[in-house]
């Protein structure tokens, strides 16, 4: 039977994956904390990656994480004190080992940057030297093992070609059968060597009503017929050699009868020399042996680690879910069978019948919608966890002191909604090690506790999640903000802000605030970068801060990017969608004055704000019999802090509104981030109201340029 | 139909017994830990239990010597995959009650080969 061992490549990754974020993890824990249970969870996954690389044949990561588990395995022991050397040398290969399996896993070689810390590994376990032999000695019989077939074959040279045969005598503890092993197993086995003869030696069995059906009283003499060698034989009772006295005599041709009858020693005799016979057959694999066939089962390895390896993205779902989803779908086939009897011989008494299977196909619908979309949803822990290490690294390399305080890990979000959130999250924690919290001198100076603090908050609210990154450092100082603002041409000096929104500063594009821009967060990509992605994400951020006490970034994002609360919205004969979240108030046109400023641009005046009013028939030039009355009404969107009025016929419901891609299926479209199909089947748009904004206003600067 | 116990809490290791075992023409059940496995052994019957020995909440060994104080498992064979060859951990399956084991690594023809000695 072939078995294609690289379709559990994707798995044996993403679990190894996983079992290094594990060890990392347990790893940070273990410098606050020396539990054994954190060695243990640490020690598993390790030993769940060798097995695993060893078995599919990734031999690199099976040697290194071999050493590995040594000397984690001493540390479980207590042979070994834990560090924080160590526990560098352990983070550090956990990082090595990610780019091992990242290697393989797009079908690369490895390349041998391993070895290094191999050596390192072995340098460090050789010192303790009695440790150390034994460890050889494992691996050496583990090597034995690997290689036993090979051997086989080449001691079954050197036996005796005179050889015809066997006598085994096996005499079983009486409670063999309690082990799991059957003795007729291991004679079925025997024959198939060679040809057997078995004689029952049932003198020892006690009389019926003594008899305890559970233990063995029987022992057997056995006849074997075969070319094949003693230890073949001895495999075959290689689980019980401690539970029975085994003897394997060779016979040859002529001496076939006085051999087994010189057999006949008593039984505390064949007890001691037992021990004696297993001994000589380890001694049969001499080690010399052994390193010249261990590379044979190098040149393997490329043939099978060639294969790319084409890893689908796949998540993991909790089967609670699963049955949930199971559950729906009985209930949406009763429903469906309901109404299918229903309309078979419908008539108007059972309307009410009707009405009621209707409105649970759409509960069952909703809940149904929910239930995939939850499937969807992963823990936000997966992206905090990589947090502690960077924090562990990067506070090291600032010489400050600072404590992680993650909260709300199992909040659930998007699994499209995290992959994209990870770097911006990143980049917000990073912020506030460097320029949030502030130097030791400093926070000793002001009279803080030494220790800084940052915390990380997540909670659902709504349709949304909020995530908080705090820090306890100095606070952003709006004066100085501001002042730097005026500096670089971002604001007018003399301008009136309210605080907040000078704050708000820190994020817009060219704003670095940091005197030197250091290594850390100064890369080039700044809190602008951070910003945008959040809101292309549909999100937003805040920020709020005192002078002297910290910091706090506010992200707000929706749960996921598949279905958005929408509000149906009509101009001329088309029907749009505009995001619900974004509407701020929409007002009957009767009721407002409109302005007409510079060129052709309407503005509403709202208190003391202008607000430019878009016409989407203008905007999306839609062809219509009807014309533009002042019936419709203007509904006042924001988004990115920038608001402006579209101009409508009519508000129709709100819904939910699942999200297709218009660029996938079209192309890319300014102030359309999508499409929907409505329940009788039309395409409608869904409007960006960022995009829209900027498109009206680019046009109105076109204008005022013509007209200028 | 022999019906198997697979027990390992590494999910690529889980799938190619389970894979290996089931294209073999055998009836197998998995588990990712030894209480899984106890909770699914008490409530079926099992004619050979393969198990892994490092796992969390359960290890192979507690559980191997669980499964011997079921009355239904008095006798069946019960096999550890273990990457130990070292005689400690052998020694403590065997006084477990463990019937044998298989060497990690292994190919699937060595653990086919293992489980048909203890099969019929």
């Amino acid at each position: 039977m072939e078995i294609d061992l690289s379709q559990f490549h994707a798995v044996f990754f993403e679990e190894s994956f996983e079992g290094l974020d594990v060890m990392e993890q347990e790893l940070l824990n273990l410098e606050e904390d020396t539990d054994l249970e954190n060695i243990n969870t640490v020690f598993r996954a390790a030993h769940s990656i060798k097995g695993g690389s060893a078995t599919f044949n990734f031999s690199q990561v099976a040697e290194f994480t071999h050493v590995m588990e040594t000397l984690l395995d001493e540390m479980r022991d207590g042979k070994r004190d834990i560090s924080r050397e160590i526990i560098d040398l352990l983070l550090k290969s956990v990082d090595c080992l990610r780019g091992m399996l990242n290697k393989l896993q797009d079908g690369d070689d490895v390349n041998n940057d391993y070895v290094e810390l191999v050596d390192y590994f072995n340098q460090l376990l050789s010192n303790e030297s009695s440790d150390n032999t034994n460890d050889n000695s494992n691996s050496n019989k583990e090597n034995s093992l690997e290689v036993e077939g090979s051997i086989a074959s080449l001691t079954n040279e050197q036996c005796d070609s005179a050889t015809l045969g066997f006598t085994i005598k096996f005499v079983p503890e009486n409670y063999i059968l309690q082990t799991g092993n059957e003795p007729v197993r291991m004679f079925k086995e025997l024959e198939g060597l060679g040809g057997l003869s078995v004689k029952a030696d049932l003198s020892k069995v006690p009389n019926f009503e003594d008899l305890n059906p559970e233990l063995c009283f029987i022992s057997w003499e056995l006849q074997l017929e075969t070319k094949d060698k003693e230890s073949d034989i001895r495999d075959v009772f290689e689980w019980v050699d401690a539970d029975c006295l085994l003897e394997v005599v060779k016979f040859s041709d002529k001496s076939t009868e006085e051999d087994s009858d010189n057999k006949s020693i008593d039984k505390e005799s064949k007890r001691e020399a037992e021990p004696e016979l297993i001994s000589t057959v380890e001694n049969v694999t001499p080690i010399s042996e052994i390193k010249k066939l261990v590379p044979l089962k190098k040149e393997k390895e490329p043939l099978k680690s060639s294969k790319k390896s084409s890893s689908a993205a796949s998540i993991r779902v909790g089967i609670d879910k699963v049955d949930t989803l199971i559950d729906l779908v009985g209930e949406l086939v009763i429903t469906q069978s309901m109404l299918g009897e229903l309309g078979e011989n419908f008539d108007v008494s059972k309307l009410e019948q009707l009405v009621s299977g209707l409105r649970d196909l759409e509960s069952n619908t909703r809940e149904l919608q929910e239930s995939v979309m939850r499937i969807r949803m992963l823990p936000i822990g997966f992206i905090f966890n990589r947090m502690p290490r960077m924090v562990r690294d990067l506070s090291a390399q600032l010489g400050k002191n600072i404590e992680l305080d993650i909260k709300g890990e199992d909040t659930e979000l998007d699994k499209t909604v995290m992959e994209k959130i990870g770097d911006p999250l990143t980049h917000l924690v990073r912020n506030a090690l460097d320029h949030g919290i502030e130097s030791n001198q400093k926070r000793a100076d002001d009279g803080k506790h030494e220790e800084g603090k940052v915390t990380l908050n997540a909670f659902h609210q709504g349709g949304n999640i909020i995530i908080e990154i705090e820090d306890n450092g100095g606070g952003i100082n709006p004066e100085i903000i501001y002042k730097k603002a005026v500096e670089k041409g971002l604001i007018e000096d003399g301008i009136e802000i309210p605080e907040a929104q000078i704050i708000g500063l820190i994020m817009e594009p060219g704003f670095s605030t940091a005197e030197v821009v250091s290594d850390v967060s100064g890369r080039g990509v700044g809190l602008d970068v951070v910003k945008r992605n959040i809101n292309n994400l549909g999100g937003s951020v805040e920020i709020s801060s005192v002078v002297g006490k910290g910091t706090k970034f506010t992200i707000r994002l929706p749960l996921t990017l598949a279905i958005l609360d929408g509000q149906l919205i009509r101009s001329a004969d088309e029907v749009y969608v505009i995001p619900l979240a974004s509407i701020v108030e929409s007002i009957p046109l009767s009721g407002i004055k409109i302005t007409k400023i510079a060129g052709n641009m309407s503005v509403y005046k709202n208190g003391n704000e202008y607000i430019p009013i878009v016409d989407l028939r203008e905007e999306f030039a839609i062809k219509t019999e009807k014309q533009s009355t002042n019936e419709g009404l203007i509904a006042i969107v924001e988004g990115e802090n920038r608001k402006i009025a579209i101009k409508i016929d009519e508000l129709l419901g709100q819904q939910q509104v699942v999200i297709k891609s218009l660029e996938s299926h079209y192309k890319c479209i300014q102030g359309v981030s999508g499409a929907t199909i409505l329940g009788d089947g039309r395409v409608s748009l869904i409007l960006d109201i960022v995009g829209l904004s900027r498109r009206s206003s680019e046009r109105a600067a076109i204008a005022r340029d013509k007209v200028a | 139909m022999t019906r198997i116990l697979a027990v390992d809490d590494s999910s690529s290791m889980r799938q190619m017994v389970t894979f290996t075992l089931k294209t073999a023409g055998f009836d197998v059940v998995d588990a990712e830990d030894g209480v899984k496995a106890l909770a699914l052994a008490k409530n079926s019957k099992f004619d050979v239990v393969v198990t892994d020995v490092n796992m969390p909440n359960m290890d192979g060994i507690t559980l191997c010597s669980e499964l011997r104080k079921l009355p239904n498992f008095k006798f069946t064979p019960i096999l550890m995959l273990t990457t130990e060859s070292s005689g400690d951990k052998k020694q403590a399956g065997r006084a477990a009650g463990a019937t044998g084991w298989i060497v990690k690594p292994f190919n699937p023809e060595q653990l086919l080969a293992t489980v048909k000695k203890v099969v019929g």
